[in-house]
């Protein structure tokens, strides 16, 4: 830095001395000591000319902190330039000189009373951003004076700097109550203050995510809205982020909102444009489509986004990643505008490749040509990058409009014909996609294809290439040659290379058993002898043994009909989509990502949903955890931090074998009984090679690859790629194992249960167990589009958590397994997890998972807290829920009269607790009846001066004891109870249940 | 908001820095210098950069990057928007914005920069403003400053700052009352082998200079409104005045300024002002390749086609380009590959053409690209979409204004491909 600033000095001594790089000479040694005689000149001009030196040094990056009490000295001037000189330097440096800088505090409270309001607003404004505790005391009082100033100028600038000050002191903020006077300048007449109070709040609010701080009603709105017309365009744009937060109470006024935001589209900001989009985007999910109005505001979208497309790159590059985000939501608004995404040569790499993800979005039937055309266009461009995605984009056309796939076919066979080398591995890797989707059509393409087999080094074009090869084996004459041509080098490919050979040349052996056994056997040994990757080893063990035991179910695996892929791929998760809508225009938008994933200082967003208008039959359904949350034990996901996940961790997910039955069901891999090995692949083959012993591997559930029917989408990892193509989607399928029978006792302690059940049940009229409501446990936002709901029952002595697992994601989820942590009663799972068949999205699925208590035991806060890992193909997620603790009571928990008795006397008074309960309108016996239902049982009951006395007993299964005592009063809706028990804690949770048992 | 502000010039070097809240220090920009030499071209840098505490936000303008640093969630259009008034106001105030023009007003740019962000937030970034509270440097007044000891900060609070027209100062004198409108018209297409249009549009925009004395209220209106599909107007126009007769109606910022800007859509049928004849071809196996290019006006309502330039960055194998240019003169870059043709003026009689052989590299292989030829130019007098403004009236003020409206079309991103 300083060389060029000598540099500068030197190059221009001549020329220009009366530009400012005459100050950069003050870089040389010993400066500092003129500056400072200069500084104390007595001449006024001296001193401004040494001000700027110090100025013009500091900008560069130099240290001239030393010079601080000069600088402070030549502040009570009236030279405003030199004043603000001053302030510049005084901003920059107080925080190293902090005792120093009180001696400006001075000047600071007597500019705040200049009858200048530029001087005054200078003052506060400057006093703002000296970040040093001492001054911000004194601060208070000038700001107070100036949030109240007269002059509108003053007020705004004082806005601002509350925001300023909060960011160095929010406890101050508080406590001198100027929060309250931020938000009545919400209500100033001033549009100017009023902007700049919503841009303060904003930012105040978002270290504050519960505070409430933008209370937003009506009245507020209506005076926003006001302000909006008469204010800045940067206040318009905090103006108008701050009203998409707010939920509009019905459509009137969600349209008459839309109508005062929709000017803001001619403004010739384009932030002022897209916030106005933002707007406008979530507020007309409440209007009824059948509305005029919706139709002529979706018009009115359209052009103000074509705009931003012919603003600078870096503009268009923004706009580009929100108009992904609202062709997703709202494809109708950009359908006939297909042309503006077109590329041109020489746009920026980032705004090309944005594009092209956006034409195929765009592309229709109706539109299918031009785009074609254009995409074989850019395939011969000269970036590499580009090149690739135009190649792949073809393929996805073909996928997405049937009637174009015959036209990209043919389009991918021309530019293979290029033989330019990565354009024919793109299209390689591409048609393959399409035979997915269009199996058994476009077969007379493979023998083009083959001609180029030398030619491909890529390995996800190899393993495509190979997946062909393996799938059409009967039609290609010498698939055997080209397969056993990529086995040479088997040790140099990559893994998805190597397991896609192992399928295909499987497939090949099954469809032409008679000559392919060498080549399969090779293949086998191979994957199975010298291999390290237990993926593939694992996969060639399950062939090998598939094939010596049962050839004819070996078929039916490994050539079992394969789920087509689905049309439209990497569409964004609609939960997400619809929280991204909320924030448009915004980081998140940039990296479609919600925002609490990343941006730093927002701590604790909120997240944002689409409200959508009542009964208007839309179509997308807005999933209600909103108001699931409200019902009694909000879940609680667990922090993927701290012991407990490494608790959790430890334990093999899956269910321990000591209580439950065998995991038969389990993947695959339980197959591996060593007799089944015997000669059955040998008789098949009639060779005398002898298969390895096999391992029993228990202890990797999640092999063989998961099940996939979703697309693959261009960057998938190899592994994915494997099993995508593979046969696993029906080797899994095969596999499965039928369930075994659910046994119906493995509770040891409750044998004798059922009497006791049906005992009672002739005493009085039972009820049946009260069953809490489904509750969301884990929210789809928080496990990659999984959604749990669910509730805990016990049914003639079995414990069961009853789960409604709901995929929101675009993928299939499969290879659940479940966990508990450690808890208060040792609850367990006692059997696996059943969910047999993957659950593809927007598919909910019912699990029960019956429960033992004979689990690890550790006391949780609350008692009755339950941690859960459930894992799937995606990830593993945590979550934690609370049971009913009336689970626990067992159904022989009625105490003999006598045993009561000695009991309640034999437990000390200090463990006796008691409760009221209100509101409740049962009489006694109804109440004894109902509280029966969950093993509460009564053993006796007395009556004195019209107060039924209940007495009742209750046994959980870890075997305490809780006696009860409740007295019910006729006509009076409060009932007490006492409870007493050896270990008092639980008394709260039995409390609780009481309660949700007599008022349900 | 916006934290601070990096200069970097072209050569990777920080030139200046301005911090609104706390320092950032400038090593957070090895993030950016990172990115930069991933970038194959200096304008293929992302715009927006992620960094663990910090996003990056740049704009690339006259090959300096300036680099904005944010901590919290803020529009990043926003951030882009505010760079572009940065590099507006230099432009304004020192005519070029250049390092050495930025470095040599050093603190004029810091004053600046201090009036346009508070604490991250957006204060005055009009230039009106801004210039009655700096006034920009001039040779005279930096001489007089230093000879007088006065000084080019403004003393009274900015007028305009807080009416209802901010954008206006009041109490503006002139002599000679005078309002220019310039229509300038950019065509943007994409024209494909053959000479069809695969993609036209217009971006339009109509600057001002009104130089009138008081609050003068100005109309304008057109002959034909509804050709415009996408209007973005000046703060000073009234939107509801617009909406409902179609008419501009504002009270004019003093001096230059952007009154509106607006977009005819590839819906629209738009004129194409040139066409090009071009045979650009290699033969298999042979190290001479065939260039011909011949260009004639097409639809220009008899206007003539000005200042026209063709350029084309042909394949990397190229190593020598032998032309023969009818008229004008052309220049290949052999490092670049980029040719250039400086045509001038098309002669409808005598179409202008550049003819010749290009040799290939020895033992490069037929290049797979087709070359796409660029295209600028300018027809004077037009503007192409047929936009013609009516009338213009002045209320408020007694005195009569000259009154002059200039049309001219350029070509914008004006693509042939071969």
């Amino acid at each position: 830095m300083q060389e060029w600033a000598n540099q500068l000095c030197e190059n221009r001594q001549f020329g220009s001395k009366m530009t400012d790089s005459k100050y950069f000479t003050t870089t040389k040694k010993g400066e500092i000591f003129e500056l400072k005689a200069e500084l104390n000149s007595d001449k006024k001009e001296k001193k401004k000319e040494a001000v700027k030196k110090v100025i013009a040094s500091m900008t560069v990056g130099k240290d001239v902190s030393a010079l601080f009490p000069d600088v402070v000295n030549c502040m009570q001037t009236d030279n405003l330039e030199l004043k603000k000189l001053v302030y510049l330097y005084l901003m920059n440096y107080a925080k190293s000189q902090p005792d120093m800088a009180i001696m400006a505090v001075n000047t600071f409270v007597k500019d705040c009373e200049d009858l200048n309001p530029l001087i005054r607003a200078l003052a506060v404004r400057t006093m703002g951003c000296i970040r040093v505790d001492k001054i911000t005391e004194y601060l208070c009082e000038p700001l107070r004076k100036c949030l109240k100033d007269e002059d509108p100028y003053v007020r705004k600038t004082a806005a601002v700097c509350v925001a300023k000050l909060h960011d160095i002191n929010a406890q101050l903020v508080e406590d001198q109550g100027f929060l309250d006077t931020l938000k009545d300048l919400i209500s100033d007449s001033n549009p100017m203050v009023v902007a700049n109070a919503v841009a303060a709040l904003s930012e105040i609010a978002e270290s504050h995510p519960n505070s409430n701080l933008l209370d937003l009603n009506p009245q507020t709105i209506n005076k926003l809205l006001t302000a909006l017309n008469e204010c800045t365009e940067w206040g318009q744009i905090f103006i108008l982020d701050c009203l998409a937060n707010y939920s509009p109470r019905d459509d009137r006024e969600s349209q008459s909102i839309c109508e005062r935001v929709t000017p803001r589209l001619s403004h010739a900001n384009s932030a002022v444009v897209l916030s106005a989009v933002k707007v406008l985007m979530k507020f007309m999910e409440m209007l009824p489509k059948d509305l005029d109005y919706y139709g002529t505001l979706l018009k009115k979208l359209a052009p103000p986004l074509v705009t931003l497309l012919s603003a600078e790159p870096e503009l268009q590059y923004v706009a580009l990643r929100n108009i992904n985000l609202i062709v997703q939501r709202r494809p109708e608004i950009l359908k006939h505008e297909m042309k503006v995404f077109f590329v041109k040569y020489n746009d920026p790499i980032y705004v090309k490749l944005e594009k092209l993800d956006i034409m195929i979005r765009l592309a229709s039937q109706a539109n299918i040509a031009q785009v074609l055309a254009e995409l074989k266009e850019y395939a011969t461009e000269v970036d590499v990058d580009f090149v690739r995605k135009a190649v792949r984009a073809i393929g996805r056309c073909a996928i997405k409009v049937e009637q174009s796939a015959e036209r990209c076919v043919s389009t991918l066979l021309d530019l293979i014909q290029t033989k330019v080398n990565y354009v024919v591995q793109e299209a390689i890797v591409v048609i393959k996609d399409i035979f997915r989707k269009y199996p058994n059509k476009y077969e007379s393409v493979i023998a083009t294809l083959c001609e180029h087999l030398e030619s491909l080094d890529e390995p996800e074009a190899r393993a495509a290439m190979i997946w062909i090869v393996g799938e059409y084996a009967e039609r290609i004459d010498n698939a055997d040659e080209l397969l056993e041509s990529f086995l040479e080098g088997f040790h140099d490919e990559s893994t998805q290379v190597q397991l896609q050979l192992l399928t295909a040349i499987v497939k090949l052996f099954l469809k032409k058993p008679t000559e392919t056994q060498e080549l399969v056997q090779q293949v086998l040994s191979l994957a199975t002898q010298d291999s390290d990757n237990p993926d593939l080893r694992d996969r060639g063990y399950i062939y090998w043994r598939l094939l010596s035991t049962d050839p004819v179910a070996a078929k039916e695996v490994v050539l079992a009909e394969k789920p087509l892929i689905s049309e439209e791929t990497d569409l964004i998760e609609p939960t997400l989509l619809e929280e991204l809508i909320c924030h448009i225009g915004t980081l998140a938008s940039v990296y479609h990502k919600p925002p609490s994933a990343f941006v730093e200082g927002s701590r604790g967003v909120q997240h944002k949903r689409l409200t959508s208008s009542a009964g208007s039959g839309e179509s997308v359904e807005s999933p209600d955890t909103g108001s699931a949350a409200v019902s009694e034990a909000p879940p609680a996901v667990i922090p993927s931090q701290g012991d407990l996940l490494g608790d959790l961790l430890n334990l093999d997910l899956t269910p321990p074998t000591s209580t439950g039955p065998p995991p038969a069901a389990a993947p695959g891999m339980q197959l591996g009984a060593m007799d089944l090995l015997g000669g059955g692949l040998d008789s098949l083959m009639g060779d005398e090679s002898e298969p390895p012993p096999i391992p029993l591997r228990t202890d990797t559930p999640q092999s063989p690859q998961p099940p996939h029917q979703s697309p693959s989408p261009p960057d998938y990892s190899p592994t994915e790629l494997g099993g995508d193509i593979g046969g696993s989607p029906a080797m899994g399928a095969g596999f499965g194992a039928p369930p075994a029978a659910m046994p119906a006792s493995f509770n040891a302690p409750i044998s004798g249960g059922l009497d006791d059940l049906f005992d009672l049940g002739g005493g009085g009229m039972t009820m049946g167990t009260y069953i809490p409501p489904k509750t969301v446990w884990l929210p789809a936002m928080k496990a990659k589009g999984l959604e749990i709901s669910g509730t805990f029952v016990r049914r003639s002595g079995v414990i069961q958590m009853e789960m409604t697992l709901n995929n929101k994601a675009m993928s299939v989820m499969s290879d659940f397994a479940i966990q508990f942590n450690r808890n208060s009663f040792g609850l367990a799972p006692a059997g696996p997890l059943q969910i047999l068949t993957p659950i593809s999205p927007n598919q909910s699925i019912e699990a029960a998972l019956p429960l033992s208590t004979v689990g690890p035991v550790m006391k949780m806060e609350p008692l009755n807290n339950l941690q859960v890992a459930v894992k799937n193909n995606i990830d593993v997620f945590y979550f934690s829920c609370q049971y009913p603790i009336s689970m626990l009571f067992l159904e022989d928990g009625k105490m003999e009269r006598q045993v009561f008795l000695a009991t309640w006397k034999d437990i000390p008074n200090e463990n006796e607790s008691q409760f009221q309960i209100k509101d409740c309108h049962l009489n006694s016996d109804a109440a004894s009846n109902k509280l029966q239902g969950s093993n509460i049982f009564t053993i006796a009951k007395r009556t004195v001066e019209g107060q039924d006395m209940l007495y009742q007993s209750m046994k959980l299964t870890n075997g305490i004891w809780v006696l009860a005592e409740l007295r019910v009063q006729a006509g009076n809706p409060n009932y007490t109870i006492s409870l007493k028990c050896r270990a008092p804690e639980v008394s709260q949770c039995v409390f609780q249940n009481y309660e949700t048992v007599l008022k349900n | 908001m916006i934290h601070s502000l990096f200069l970097i010039n072209s050569s990777g070097d920080i030139f200046l820095e301005k911090h609104w809240k706390s320092v950032v220090s400038r090593s957070v920009c090895d993030y950016f210098f990172e990115a930069q030499e991933r970038a194959t071209e200096p304008e293929n840098v992302p715009p927006v950069i992620p960094t663990p505490h910090h996003y990056l936000i740049s704009v690339l303008r006259h090959r300096i990057y300036f680099v904005a640093v944010i901590q919290s969630e803020v529009p990043p259009l926003f951030v882009i928007e505010f760079l572009h008034r940065v590099v507006d106001t230099f432009q304004d105030y020192f005519g070029v914005c250049t390092e050495a023009a930025i470095k040599d007003n050093v603190v004029v740019v810091y004053e600046l920069l201090e009036e346009m962000l508070d604490n991250g937030f957006p204060l005055a970034t009009e230039s009106n403003i801004l210039k009655e509270l700096i006034k920009p440097p001039t040779i005279l007044r930096t001489m007089v400053n230093t000879i007088t000891g006065s000084t080019n900060v403004g003393e009274q609070l900015p007028t305009g700052q807080l009416s209802v027209v901010p954008w206006r100062r009041t109490g503006v004198k002139y002599t000679n009352n005078e309002a220019y409108f310039d229509v300038v018209e950019e065509i943007d297409a994409i024209i494909d082998k053959s000479g069809s249009t695969i993609t036209a549009e217009i971006q339009g925009v109509i600057d001002a200079c009104v130089k009138m004395t008081g609050m003068p209220d100005l109309t304008l209106s057109f002959m034909n409104p509804r050709l415009l599909d996408d209007v973005s107007f000046h703060p000073c126009v009234r939107f509801k005045r617009w909406e409902a007769e179609r008419i501009l109606s504002f009270i004019p910022p003093d001096g230059n300024f952007r009154l509106l800007s607006y977009h005819v859509s590839s819906q629209n049928l738009v004129a194409i002002p040139v066409y090009v004849k071009h045979n650009i071809s290699f033969r298999e196996g042979s190290s001479q390749g065939r260039f011909d290019l011949t260009l004639g006006p097409k639809q220009t309502m008899g206007k003539s086609v000005e200042a026209v330039l063709v350029s084309s960055q042909l394949p990397r194998g190229v190593l020598t380009a032998n032309l023969n240019p009818s008229q004008g003169t052309y220049t290949f870059d052999p490092v670049t590959k980029m040719l250039t043709w400086d045509v001038g003026k098309i002669n409808p009689q005598k179409l202008p053409s550049l003819k010749g052989t290009m040799s290939l590299q020895a033992g490069a292989s037929k290049p797979d690209e087709n070359p796409t030829i660029n295209i600028q130019l300018k027809i004077q007098q037009m503007a192409i979409s047929g936009l013609k403004v009516n009338r213009l009236d002045m209320y408020g003020e007694k005195y009569k204004p000259f009154k002059g409206i200039k049309y001219m079309t350029k070509a914008g991103k004006f693509q042939v491909r071969t």
